[in-house]
């Protein structure tokens, strides 16, 4: 490994977040962007060959080094790390909405799930998941809500687009349609959950 | 829930409907789920069928979700009606009054699918760790107690509360045998003039022989067979022939 690249693991070792290119680039003068994305794949490349317990992964707009799946059930029952709590189906729905309508207020919110989603988007809120991003222009200016960082890292996605497109859905992203083709997507999806 | 056995969502089908709210995020979600148990297709869906179901649904709701759930209500209870309306022909641009259900019915299924999507990646993500997790801090030792007057009376509140109400023993009635008791008395009296009260219990009396012998004691003594004397308080009791009476 180049003396760059055993810098960068280094920093990605000691750090608890997922780092940028643009923050690792910062850790030498000399090394420019292409040089650091260099070194990082030089060091996944590295823990990939020589099958390290840890990985190097592409998350959230960042790089971190994370364990493999593969541990995860012993370092769990020895209590090293824990498990994060599972999200429930009232707050995967709610941060469903606001990933794909964003920037979305909570009456379209409420209007789309059919239930109020006051005390979801607090906790949701709370766990840095989303976060305000304006107001609308709208009659006493309601908030708009859109997904923070902290959203893709729990999910371990790169970044917005990672999220399945319209074409990879059953029933495609905000279709209004409501005739034979809405049929035959609704049939489907009525096979997949059953 | 009753019966292990899925919910039966059958017209009238009575008290064996039951329906788990808590599994339910929602009306539309409520919704989706009658029309798939009776496998209706969300474009046709036959409004007065599906407005009683629901409505039936709901009535096994408390008070603090109905709320969601009655907007819904209200929504199917009008389409029905809606769908009563005598239509002109159909070239007439009749709109399909049950449209904007199945648009928001589909949005619905849509965001549903999403979120699945979404709890399939996090669990994921979750196998594995990154650095950064701190374990709980040590146990310290307690900082030193400042109090104030109101704290302490609120301490002696919780005190008292925590006092429990008085246990009530019930008293079962030990029989007594009071008539032995006189007549082994009768018979000391017959050969002495006087004797001590460990003299009339007998020998290893229990506490039933102690008692039977106090009211034996008590009763002789009312009736004038004998006098009980004590030279002082506490003193030893002693057991004396009344002197009116010669011994038989």
């Amino acid at each position: 490994m180049t003396p760059l690249a055993q810098l960068l693991e280094a920093a990605l070792f000691s750090a608890c977040r997922p780092l940028t290119v643009e923050e690792l680039s910062t850790l030498d003068q000399e090394a420019t962007l292409t040089d650091v994305r260099v070194a990082l794949e030089q060091i996944r490349e590295h823990f990939d060959f020589e099958q390290h317990g840890v990985e190097l992964l592409e998350l959230a707009g960042g790089y971190q080094i994370l364990t493999r799946p593969v541990h995860a059930a012993a370092i769990e029952r020895a209590h090293f790390s824990v498990r994060t709590p599972k999200l429930t189906a009232a707050a995967l729905e709610t941060l469903a909405v606001i990933a794909y309508r964003q920037p979305v207020g909570r009456a379209e919110i409420e209007e789309i799930r059919g239930v109020s989603a006051g005390g979801v988007l607090r906790s949701l809120q709370e766990r840095g998941l989303i976060e305000v991003v304006g107001r609308s222009e709208a009659l006493g200016r309601p908030l708009l809500y859109g997904t923070a960082a902290m959203f893709l890292e729990l999910l371990g996605l790169r970044d917005l687009a990672d999220l399945p497109q319209a074409e990879e859905l059953t029933i495609a992203l905000h279709s209004h349609r409501a005739t034979a083709e809405g049929d035959d997507d609704a049939a489907a999806y009525v096979e997949a959950e059953s | 829930m009753t019966a292990p056995e899925a919910p039966t969502t059958a017209l009238g089908a009575g008290p064996g409907f039951v329906v788990q709210f808590d599994a339910f995020s929602g009306p539309l979600d409520l919704l989706l789920h009658l029309l798939r148990e009776e496998q209706l297709e969300i474009a046709d869906i036959p409004i007065a069928r599906i407005a009683d179901q629901f409505l039936h649904a709901i009535h096994e709701l408390g008070l603090n979700q109905a709320a969601d759930y009655l907007d819904m209500a209200s929504r199917l209870v009008r389409l029905k009606a809606q769908m009563l309306l005598p239509r002109r022909s159909e070239e007439d641009g009749w709109e399909d009054p049950r449209a904007e259900l199945v648009r928001r019915l589909l949005e619905y299924q849509q965001i549903r699918e999403i979120a699945i999507w979404l709890g399939r990646s996090a669990e994921r993500r979750a196998e594995q760790y990154a650095r950064g997790y701190l374990p709980p801090p040590p146990e310290l030792p307690p900082p030193p107690l400042t109090l104030d007057l109101l704290d302490m009376l609120q301490a002696v509140d919780r005190v008292i509360a925590g006092i429990p109400s008085p246990v009530l023993h019930r008293v079962v009635a030990r029989p007594l045998d009071v008539e032995s008791a006189t007549r082994r008395i009768e018979q000391l009296l017959e050969q002495r003039d006087q004797f001590g009260w460990l003299d009339a219990l007998g020998p290893r009396p229990t506490i039933v022989d102690v008692l039977s012998t106090l009211l034996a004691l008590l009763e002789l003594a009312k009736r004038g067979t004998l006098r009980l004397v004590q030279s002082a308080a506490f003193a030893p009791m002693v057991i004396a022939r009344d002197p009116a009476r010669p011994a038989a």
